[in-house]
């Protein structure tokens, strides 16, 4: 069994307020040194079989199908070993 | 003549289909459920997107509501001139099955809004805008978390100079809307996304800002019946 990662991002250009949040608490908590914040969505896909070319070409298929909203987000997939 | 028929669809997790409904029969149409898991749009002449929390609205907003054996009637069907109309998550679905551009995000402040909201109505060729007059202010109910719209530089520009803009905040932009938008249409007029309700504002009883949203009904009717 393999696990392939997605990694979700907003575009750069598309404002994230979560991560704004984020950033302003930081230093509340007595962290700085932080310059900003992006917040995105990590999946793990666990797959019945190796992650051959196949296999990972099917999840780059749910990425742009149904994971990430290619108008607003940008994904990045790859293989975890 | 029979009534002029306008679908109301129901995922789980809408909340405005029973309104929205309503409001189709005070403006005399007859209102027709839809159900997201059918195959059928039991042959309407229009349809009307309800907000809530279509599947709970995770992943994204409409993300998997888009999805939806409906959803696979509605999407040709739109593409090739039924009358759609959404609001709020109904609005969020339309951007997600890519019949209109753009996204709704989180909101700027990222507080949830529920308000009374001034909006201008910037366009009044489409299936459901035409008893407005151009350039009419009215006021709407707004109630979301995820209505900032959002679009590249360029479909916004597209929008703007192909007059896509449909309803746009004034008095105050509530979610951080590009532009101010608070609702488009496609190009052909007939499919139009709005955060705000107008299936909400339809009778003074219930203590709504107005009754101004009922254009929006009254609109696809006329059209409808002059078909």
């Amino acid at each position: 069994m393999a696990r392939v990662i997605v990694d979700v991002m907003l575009k750069p250009e598309i404002l994230d307020p979560q991560g704004q949040a984020i950033a302003r608490a930081l230093p509340r908590l007595g962290f700085s040194g932080v310059a900003a914040v992006r917040q995105g969505k990590r999946f793990e896909i666990e797959l019945d079989g190796p992650a051959d070319e196949a296999a990972v070409s099917d999840v780059r298929k749910m990425a742009e199908t149904l994971l990430a909203n290619t108008v607003i987000e940008d994904y990045t997939v790859r293989v975890e070993g | 003549m029979s009534a002029a028929r306008v679908g109301i669809v129901t995922f789980p997790g809408t909340l405005d289909d029973q309104d929205a409904a309503r409001a189709v029969h005070l403006v005399g149409a007859q209102a027709v459920p839809l159900w997201h898991a059918d195959h059928d749009l039991k042959g309407v002449d229009a349809v009307f997107l309800p907000g809530g929390f279509s599947y709970g609205d995770y992943l994204r907003c409409g993300a998997i509501s888009r999805f939806a054996p409906l959803m696979e009637e509605l999407i040709p069907a739109a593409r090739a001139g039924l009358p759609v109309l959404g609001t709020c998550n109904g609005f969020q679905i339309l951007c997600e099955a890519h019949l209109l551009p753009g996204a709704l995000t989180r909101n700027a402040s990222l507080h949830y809004v529920c308000r009374d909201q001034r909006v201008r109505i910037e366009q009044t060729g489409t299936a459901w805008t035409s008893a407005f007059t151009p350039g009419q202010e009215i006021t709407l109910p707004i109630k979301h978390g995820e209505g900032r719209y959002v679009a590249s530089a360029e479909t916004l520009a597209e929008l703007e100079a192909g007059d896509r803009v449909v309803v746009r905040y004034v008095g105050g932009n509530p979610n951080g809307s590009m532009n101010d938008i608070a609702g488009i249409r496609n190009e052909a007029g007939n499919v139009v996304g709005l955060m705000p309700h107008p299936e909400h504002a339809v009778e003074e009883l219930v203590g709504a800002p107005s009754t101004d949203g009922l254009g929006f009904f009254t609109s696809i009717l006329k059209k409808l019946v002059n078909a």
